[in-house]
């Protein structure tokens, strides 16, 4: 395999690792902030006990997520170094700014997680709201250099040197309100179902408890909410991707020909050497549709394109019909969910949804991760959008391949511990007292 | 001599991260170190006084660096790219050094009530404590030396691989061990032969840094020409601040004062950063890059040097409530 080949691995590897993390960063510190508030107002001592449990889990993930962030800001420079020289004035502060995010939110977590007997039980709430946020603007920073990446404004070059700088106009590219918020919703919908099937699982296992009671309808009310606003963002995205880059879009629909009055693919395998897509369920007009309004607008194809500017039309359509599908399932099991809860005046516990729920944790890391493959795998050939090739950012050193493996080990190591560390937490939390009385530690 | 600018005042910036990241995560570094090598009686009781002084603030210790990184390739981006080509090797294996650190310092605190001692985890914590500073400090002195060029090329061992570097790496970790024992002594005011163990621990440390830190002018003398005039240049009087530091921090262990031993150890660190610094200035990466040469275009600067005061308004109180909270006099658990 060649440099860049192994580098695309090593990053999206890290990437990939990450952003689990990194997204439960994001929500799991409002849902602890929420079921704190509740208990200190209510005086309700289950849902305090359920902030700790969460928290004693936070702790674990949150710090592995510190981990692999701080090995990505190696790796831009590590693996990309003709990348980062170019872009690093530009896209600079953004990551600063995230860098700042993340100090707060470590910071104020440290407080939370080592405080429940040092602060008043006000003050330790408190300490939640700094953490809650943070974390979200952790997302947007760091979404705002992704952005970048896709819509390179702010700048003026000369001979391959930057001469002049406009960071706020490249922070803000056109590529940044859709795709920050679309991410934002993303990290709670991804915390909203994950947590979910946690507790669904719990049920299913008859631990029920008061617990499982108040956490299970919690990170659905966050799952049902972030799914509802991904869609939103997620179609608006679309439509601004068929302006922005064309070939991405026309990647995403396998959408070979310029058509007047373009079809929706459903499924379907694209063949990029015989330029068409089979066994494709096509409903007519649909996505000039959804994309202008006017089912017979024209919608560029990937033949408008030099081939050599295609990003890989296999991964990107499967990625994004995987991404559509799976997020339309986990919104309509969220409103199934809130439907029968309505109905019955009572949160449903049937078998069937409970088994949907435990399958809609992992489907919606999977939705995530999607999502960032048609985002990533649909700029290629280019690192930045029009201007730098993926082939001329990567590194020359010699020692890819042994990198890659032990990164590999070291992720599988990091991710195996932590699963069985925090199934354990969960048996060891189970076998205390009962919940209804006072936690004490 | 030129006047200061804009791009000198963000490199004193990053100088500032990189002095807080030396001391502070330092001291964490080295409480890997004692975690390791614990041993007599009180072997539980040190590894538990080492996570508990830990556990609060290492995170935000470790943000140090993501700063660091963050804002050298930001205001300085060809110098970040040149550092990660020339010291690919021995950032990969500090990053590796600091991803098992952290994470294994989590599995065995957080994970120690749910599922008891970690088997590899626990030594992984240890080994990672080492391995971390030592290629960092290798790496030190490989840019303090002059051996990062502008046109490096993929060789993974060129220019990185010396004596000096060897004996800095060791000092590294000896200063970081010195350091935390210095802390812990502080930290086990309150139980006497606990704190006689980390003190015991300060004396072999104080010995062993300063043996090496003496080698390492020796090499920098014979071997190391920019690196020596640039110590005993303009940073001769920083220079030798550290060096007074030395016999003032182990006369403080001697005499079971660990709070002005702790000052005195962070002081060494400071100072040789900063004579090195500043000795070097207006170089950034000797002898290719200088601070004027490679820095960002004007706006970058002016908009980093903002974000960075807005941001210190956040987070110095943030800061301050951290170590109020766990560090202070009484902790009111």
């Amino acid at each position: 395999m060649d440099n860049v080949v192994l580098s695309r691995a090593i990053m999206g590897t890290s990437l990939g690792f990450h952003i689990v993390f990194a997204v439960l960063g994001v929500g799991m510190p409002l849902l602890m902030f929420v079921a704190e508030g509740i208990g200190l107002r209510r005086h309700d001592a289950a849902w305090l006990a359920l902030a700790r449990r969460w928290a004693k889990a936070f702790a674990l993930i949150f710090a592995i997520g510190a981990v692999s962030g701080t090995a990505l800001s190696f790796e831009l420079g590590l693996l990309w170094p003709g990348f980062m020289a170019f872009s690093g004035s530009i896209i600079g502060l953004p990551f600063s700014a995230e860098g700042f995010a993340f100090f707060i939110e470590a910071i104020f977590l440290g407080l939370y997680l080592y405080g429940w007997e040092r602060l008043s039980p006000l003050a330790h709430w408190l300490t939640g709201i700094p953490i809650a946020i943070s974390g979200a603007a952790s997302s947007l920073f760091v979404v705002m250099t992704n952005a970048w990446m896709n819509s390179p404004t702010g700048y003026v070059a000369s001979g391959g040197r930057i001469i002049r700088v406009d960071p706020l106009a490249a922070a803000f590219n056109r590529s940044t309100p859709t795709e920050d918020v679309h991410m934002l919703v993303s990290a709670y919908l991804v915390t909203g179902f994950a947590v979910a099937a946690v507790y669904a699982a719990g049920f299913l296992r008859g631990h029920g408890d008061a617990l499982h009671r108040r956490a299970l309808p919690l990170a659905m009310a966050m799952a049902v909410v972030a799914s509802g606003l991904a869609g939103i963002t997620g179609d608006t995205s679309s439509r601004f991707i068929a302006g922005e880059q064309p070939i991405k879009f026309a990647a995403e629909e396998a959408l070979f020909p310029t058509t007047t009055g373009a079809p929706l693919h459903i499924l379907g395998v694209p063949l990029p050497d015989q330029h068409r897509t089979i066994l494709a369920i096509e409903i007519p007009n649909l996505r000039s549709f959804l994309t202008t309004g006017d089912p017979n607008a024209t919608i560029k194809g990937l033949d408008a394109f030099p081939q050599d500017l295609w990003p890989n039309v296999l991964i990107v359509h499967f990625s994004y019909q995987l991404m559509v599908g799976l997020g339309l399932a986990l919104g309509l099991s969220g409103l199934l969910y809130w439907f029968l809860a309505a109905r019955r005046r009572a949160p449903p516990l049937d078998r069937w949804l409970l088994l949907a729920l435990v399958a809609a944790g992992p489907a919606s890391v999977v939705t995530m991760e999607t999502g960032w493959f048609v985002t990533e795998f649909g700029r290629q050939p280019w690192i930045i959008y029009g201007v730098m090739r993926t082939s001329a950012a990567a590194t020359t050193t010699p020692a890819l391949g042994p990198t890659f493996a032990i990164f590999l080990l070291v992720y599988l190591a990091l991710g195996f511990t932590l699963a069985r560390l925090l199934l354990r937490l969960a048996q060891r939390e189970r076998q205390r007292a009962p919940i209804d009385r006072a936690p004490r530690r | 001599m030129t006047d200061l600018t804009l791009a000198d005042g963000v490199a004193g910036i990053l100088l500032l991260a990189l002095t807080a990241y030396a001391v502070l995560a330092g001291a964490d570094f080295g409480g890997g170190v004692w975690d390791l090598f614990a041993t007599g009686p009180r072997v539980r009781a040190q590894r538990t006084a080492i996570a508990a002084a830990m556990g609060p603030v290492w995170e935000a210790n470790h943000v140090w660096l993501i700063f660091l990184l963050v804002g050298l390739f930001t205001a300085f981006p060809t110098v970040f790219a040149a550092l990660s080509v020339a010291l690919y090797l021995p950032f990969t294996i500090a990053l590796l050094g600091i991803i098992l650190r952290g994470a294994a310092f989590t599995f065995q605190t957080h994970g120690y009530e749910a599922a008891g001692e970690l088997a590899p985890w626990g030594a992984a914590f240890g080994a990672a404590s080492i391995i971390a500073p030592a290629f960092l400090g290798a790496a030190l002195a490989a840019v303090a030396a002059g051996s990062v060029h502008a046109s490096s090329g993929p060789n993974v061992t060129t220019g990185w691989v010396s004596w000096l570097a060897a004996d800095l790496a060791l000092l590294a970790v000896a200063l970081c061990a010195y350091l935390a024992a210095t802390f812990l002594m502080v930290e086990t005011e309150g139980d006497p032969p606990l704190q006689a163990d980390f003190r015991r621990r300060a004396v072999g440390a104080a010995i062993v840094s300063g043996a090496l830190a003496l080698i390492g002018l020796v090499l920098a003398w014979r071997q190391a020409p920019l690196l020596w005039s640039e110590l005993t240049g303009r940073g001769i009087w920083l220079l030798l601040i550290a060096l007074i530091n030395g016999p003032i921090a182990a006369f403080a262990v001697w005499r079971r004062s660990p709070r002005v031993a702790r000052v005195a150890v962070a002081a060494q660190i400071v100072f040789v950063l900063w004579a090195w610094a500043v000795g070097q200035w207006p170089a950034l990466v000797p002898p290719d890059f200088t601070i004027h040469g490679s820095a960002a275009p004007e706006m970058t600067l002016l908009a980093l040097t903002v974000l960075i005061a807005a941001g210190m308004v956040v987070l110095a109180p943030s800061l301050w409530l951290l170590f109020r909270v766990f560090k202070g006099r009484n902790p009111a658990a």
